[in-house]
């Protein structure tokens, strides 16, 4: 039980901090906050990482095959179609 | 030992997320905040491939290389007029990855027995809540993406008592999610169950309209972190928990700040009901009669000519017309003779949060001239000319004085108090409200109408020879 006490705390100050954070970036910046924040919600990659090699019955290992392929578009497309936005935002002149 | 130092590289990759999400609170910090929070999740993948239950790699590599080819080939081919399709995608994706963790941790827990440790229960709650978060997030996304790529009709749809057909769906999803650990459950109840779960997605989203669809995203946004942090609680895994957390914070966040620029309640989106329809129609003749001036671009180009000050408003309209490129080079021209130029950007200019801000600083615009709804306001009746592009309800005076009005109380862009607006439109044809503009027949506007970007490019034209 103590365990479950402390991860809770983790997400409840996880989120709270998200909202300080968030609340700071500037509107010009929010699609790609939304699309950085995708690729970081890809971290669900480790969980596939962890299910898909764990070898156990043949449906569980293509859920975790699936899971695996599906985190893994997330992370490389948030990733690069957001620092295909940024690297857009300049100053001129 | 080995599992001591896993846990210290998953808060590394924890803070570098966080730092990474600091960077993009500004514009010349951003690109490297980004690279932060991928380098803290490749720390994250490297490290758990260390974890001694992993036995098959081959099967791992296949999987990260097809991910990474599809994830590439995406993100480098979408247009960015597409971003919210892509995000809503990508929020798909998440979701879908989620659904099928949550599946493979049922399916290795349903054959250990069960003794009563609170640990398993907690799991056992985590999975039936990310089964149910992350399938909502899948096929719902399916469908907001179906809306914006107009594969869908845009208008909500459904069938009366859809609410509690939805609220039905939850109660009986919990019930069997409850009953999921029972010894006598069977393959077929779990897939029926995430056929329902499938289901309430899809009748979740069909009745949102497409122009809600902003919201919609930005919501699914934060579903898809929720979900990851579910399945966190599921392994007990503390980065999927804190990056789940964020993302979710975030998602909220910006589902709010699009709720209060559209002058709607979440509530009110979620369940498609409108602000009362307006009961008495108001007849645009009555608004335009006999007061809408028509200009012509030497008429403009003259008046610009004189400004010292220009501020241009820009709306989906212009994206849709391509003429981001054309703005900005009418701004170039402007700028070449010493006016100053800015860019008022309203919260749903574009079709999700910041979205018209991505699309001029495509076509070269400098951020800095990006000006936010209330920057902007500030500075209207010190402004000469404003150029409102393709944009319409965002600019309607009526939101800000007629109490009658379905829009009264949404943020506008006050264009009104600046000397000269200018409108560039096909037609004097209403924009998604539907309602007329009173705007358009103002003592000090004048109306240019036409194409959106062969008006701005002719206008630009003009703007040179007066030079």
């Amino acid at each position: 039980m103590e365990q479950f006490v402390l991860l809770i705390s983790l997400f409840v100050l996880a989120v709270y901090l998200g909202i300080e954070l968030i609340t700071k970036v500037p509107p010009t910046l929010h699609t790609p906050l939304m699309s950085g924040c995708n690729a970081i919600s890809g971290i669900t990659v480790v969980g596939a990482l962890l299910a898909s090699g764990a070898q156990s019955s043949p449906l569980a290992s293509i859920l975790g095959f699936i899971a695996l392929v599906l985190a893994t578009i997330n992370v490389v497309g948030g990733f690069w179609v957001t620092h295909r936005m940024l690297s857009m935002f300049k100053k001129r002149g | 030992m080995l599992t001591i130092w896993i846990d210290i590289s998953y808060l590394v990759a924890a803070v570098l997320f966080v730092s990474g999400i600091k960077g993009m609170t500004r514009p010349k910090t951003a690109v490297k905040g980004n690279m932060q929070s991928a380098f803290g999740m490749l720390i994250a993948v490297m490290v758990t491939l260390f974890d001694t239950n992993i036995l098959s790699f081959e099967i791992i590599i296949a999987g990260m290389l097809i991910g990474s080819v599809i994830g590439l080939v995406l993100a480098q081919k979408m247009p960015m007029t597409s971003m919210p399709q892509m995000v809503a995608l990508l929020n798909g994706f998440g979701g879908g990855a989620s659904l099928a963790i949550a599946l493979t941790s049922y399916l290795d827990i349903m054959g250990t027995q069960v003794d009563m440790n609170p640990m398993l229960v907690v799991s056992q709650v985590a999975i039936v809540l990310t089964l149910l978060i992350g399938g909502v997030t899948l096929s719902g996304s399916g469908i907001a993406l179906a809306k914006l790529q107009e594969w869908l009709p845009g208008k909500p749809l459904g069938f009366a008592g859809m609410k509690y057909f939805n609220l039905l769906l939850v109660i009986v999803a919990l019930g069997m999610g409850y009953s999921l650990f029972n010894a006598d459950t069977n393959l077929l109840f779990v897939a029926t169950l995430v056929t329902l779960v499938l289901i309430l997605g899809v009748t979740l989203v069909l009745p949102i309209g497409g122009a809600d669809m902003p919201v919609v995203i930005a919501l699914l946004n934060s579903y898809s972190g929720i979900a990851a942090a579910a399945a966190g609680f599921i392994m007990g895994n503390t980065v999927l928990i804190v990056s789940g957390a964020l993302v979710g914070a975030s998602g909220i966040i910006l589902t709010q700040i699009m709720c209060v620029a559209m002058n709607r309640s979440l509530v009110n989106v979620l369940f498609g009901t409108m602000a009362p329809a307006s009961t008495e129609v108001i007849d645009s003749d009555e608004v335009y009669a006999g007061k809408v001036k028509t200009s012509c671009p030497e008429e403009v180009a003259m008046i610009l000519d004189s400004a010292n000050r220009v501020v241009i408003v820009p709306g989906f309209g212009l994206a849709m017309a391509q003429a981001q490129h054309a703005v900005r080079e009418l701004a170039d021209a402007l700028i070449a003779q010493n006016i100053e130029v800015e860019y008022a950007i309203h919260p749903v200019a574009g079709r999700m949060p910041g979205h018209m801000n991505v699309l001029l600083a495509e076509a070269e615009v400098d951020y800095e001239l990006m000006k936010t709804m209330d920057e902007a306001n500030q500075s209207f009746e010190q402004t000469d000319v404003v150029i409102v592009i393709g944009a319409n309800d965002v600019t309607n005076p009526m939101a800000r004085e007629d109490k009658g009005s379905p829009i009264y109380g949404m943020p506008i862009l006050n264009v009104d108090k600046a000397k000269t607006v200018i409108v560039v439109k096909r037609s004097l044809s209403p924009g998604f409200a539907g309602l007329p503009n009173p705007l358009f027949a103002n003592e000090n506007t004048l109306m240019l109408f036409g194409d959106g970007k062969k008006a701005i490019q002719e206008l630009t034209g003009s703007v040179k020879e007066a030079a």
